[in-house]
């Protein structure tokens, strides 16, 4: 147990110095950080001065040890752009999409793992096949495309919903909710549906797949010739067998969720994180991109732990498997 | 003898397989109107939209021909900037292929490469792709296609963006495809390698490289088709939402995820032809992709039959 945790972590470690190493090259060898900084009047001589006192001119090794240092006491240093701090920028931007990801998930797996148990059990019915097509268009359709639609289609032609920005926000601390006002329920509803639309044809569709390959295995054959009523032999016996594999899709679906909220919130104007990196590549932000890089990875590494260590906990096969070793 | 009789037998059992499915064929029919339409924009297209002589403004936002003020000699109107939209769609589907195209053929000969390389030599080698693979895997493929992107536009001087767009797009969405095609290729070399011809090319001494381009690739193939397809739509896709968010193929050049957010912006005046006719050619031509792909996975994997 202790020896498989470990292992996982150091792995996690190794990932993230690996991408704090892509982070740092790219804050500092893309783009001059003092030509950023100072006007086209600055002389030769200041600008070595600053050089010299951020400490640009020390060994690259020193270099990266003092970003790493910087990164994790959360001091991510200034925007090319705004002049801001990163960190702040960051923070006043992210309970905009950690809020909007949460809806998105959960319009995702509630819809989605029914539909999914449903059509995997009415194999070849109508609605099931009706269903199916539909995820098939679902999954066709880009995230992007199904967000202009909803916009055309509750905002233009039927004006009852709000198409851009997150509406009245309720500040808690320094974490801004939309939660808490009819205004920004609303808000929410349009941009949370568009990223959780693709995620639903996802999710559906992989549960669907394994509960097929479970509903074929040899004991529910067994079950079935048993004679056990089949809310309990899909229920207690099928479907908690895929819930290994539905514990993976979660995983996969946050990182779908933050990748696409990218995406989401460029269409709707959200004002999360997505936007503000997508703002960062436009205008050549290195600072910017460099730290969502290495906050992003940090969320996909803790989301994988997360996924692993429940493995363990759930699946006895994982458990014993590392025991063997 | 045997790989190519075997080869055979596969290759008419696909065929005869896509013969008895009605919704493959259509969407081999589709796909190839895209590919056909595409190639000869230059010929079939009524207007040139890169021709700036030709655009005239006071043709800018015209509606399709069979509405009231449509215009006739504009089938599916205008956008903006008075460019003929389906000419604009037929270029900016050109573009897309192009892009989706060229990037998926990176990807996979790279994927393809490291891959085979990975499962046959095992070793360090193995261990340090499949560690990068992992990595990579967990990040989706539109974040990694963004990085590569931003940082390209970092790196390259701003005049050269523009012209440099296309080979940028091409190795951003190539580099956050490739692993999908190196994991394959790694398993299924795995798989190969223990079996006898492999063992006997072995034991005759044959180069090593030789086995795995002669011997090896051309019984791996059929899982790689498979992939080689699915990600062509999503590579299409791809190319679209970059262009879409503004930092794909630059403004002035029609692809299909430009067109779209052209008309996003003229959605709220009601001018929906402009985003309506670039979203369903995209749409369409992914979803005549992703259906060839499903056939070809149905169809090349036993378990399913």
């Amino acid at each position: 147990m202790l020896t498989f945790i470990s292992r996982r972590l150091l792995q996690s470690l190794f990932v993230m110095l690996a991408v704090s190493l892509i982070a740092f090259a790219l804050f500092r060898f893309v783009g001059d950080p003092v030509a950023q900084m100072v006007g086209q009047e600055t002389s030769i001589e200041d600008q070595e001065r600053i050089r010299e006192r951020l400490g640009l001119n020390d060994s690259i090794p020193t270099q990266f040890v003092r970003f790493i240092g910087k990164l994790a006491s959360a001091d991510f240093g200034y925007s090319y752009r705004t002049r801001q701090p990163v960190s702040e920028m960051i923070l006043t931007r992210l309970p905009a999409t950690l809020e909007l990801g949460f809806v998105s998930l959960l319009i995702s797996l509630l819809i989605g793992i029914p539909a999914g148990i449903y059509t995997a059990i009415k194999r070849g019915g109508a609605l099931a096949n009706t269903l199916l097509v539909t995820t098939l268009v679902g999954i066709s359709i880009p995230t992007f495309v199904i967000g202009i639609f909803l916009i055309y289609l509750f905002g233009v032609k039927l004006g009852w919903l709000p198409t851009f920005g997150r509406g009245d926000t309720i500040a808690l601390g320094w974490w801004k909710t939309s939660f808490l006002t009819l205004d920004g329920l609303k808000s929410m509803l349009l941009p949370a549906l568009t990223l959780g639309v693709y995620q639903l044809t996802l999710t559906m569709r992989l549960v669907r797949a394994e509960m097929q390959d479970v509903l074929k295995t040899d004991y529910i054959k067994f079950a079935t010739a048993r004679g056990i009523n089949y809310r309990s032999l899909y229920f207690n016996h099928a479907f908690r067998n895929t819930l290994i594999p539905v514990i993976t899709i979660i995983g996969l679906q946050l990182g779908g969720i933050i990748a696409f909220s990218i995406v989401t919130e460029s269409v709707f104007q959200w004002p999360g994180m997505g936007l503000l990196f997508l703002d960062s590549i436009r205008y050549v932000d290195i600072p910017v991109m460099s730290v969502y890089l290495v906050l992003i990875a940090m969320m996909f590494v803790i989301i994988n732990l997360i996924v692993d260590m429940l493995y363990f906990f759930i699946d006895p096969r994982v458990r014993l498997a590392s025991e063997a070793n | 003898m045997f790989t190519a009789l075997r080869r055979y037998a596969i290759e008419n059992e696909l065929l005869y397989l896509f013969l008895h499915n009605r919704i493959a064929q259509l969407a081999a029919l589709v796909a190839l109107l895209c590919l056909g339409g595409a190639a000869l924009a230059p010929w079939i297209a009524p207007y040139d939209p890169y021709d700036i002589a030709s655009i005239d403004l006071l043709d800018s936002l015209l509606p399709p021909a069979w509405s009231e003020d449509g215009d006739t000699r504009f089938i599916i109107g205008t956008d903006d900037q008075g460019r003929d939209l389906f000419s604009a769609i037929l270029y900016g589907t050109r573009l897309s292929l192009l892009v989706g195209l060229l990037s998926i053929g990176f990807a996979s000969i790279l994927g393809i490469t490291v891959g085979v390389l990975a499962g046959y030599l095992g070793g360090r080698f193995d261990s340090i792709v499949m560690r990068i693979a992992d990595v990579q895997l967990s990040l989706p493929a539109i974040l990694t296609a963004l990085l590569i992107d931003g940082i390209a536009r970092g790196i390259l001087p701003r005049e050269s963006h523009d012209n440099l767009m296309i080979v940028v797009l091409t190795i951003a969405i190539g580099l956050s495809l490739w692993v999908n095609f190196a994991r394959t290729a790694r398993a299924s070399t795995f798989v190969e390698k223990s079996k006898e011809y492999v063992q006997a090319a072995i034991i005759m001494g044959m180069h090593p490289l030789r086995i795995m381009v002669v011997h090896i690739l051309p019984n791996i193939l059929g899982p790689l088709m498979v992939i080689l397809t699915i990600d062509l739509a999503v590579a299409i896709l791809l190319e679209a939402t970059l262009s879409f968010l503004g930092v794909g193929v630059p403004p002035n050049q029609p692809s299909l995820g430009t067109l779209i957010r052209i008309g996003t912006e003229y959605l709220f005046s009601g001018e929906w032809w402009v985003v309506l006719f670039p979203s369903l050619t995209l749409i369409i031509m992914i979803v005549a992709v992703n259906i060839l792909g499903d056939f070809l996975r149905d169809a090349l994997n036993p378990r399913l039959r």
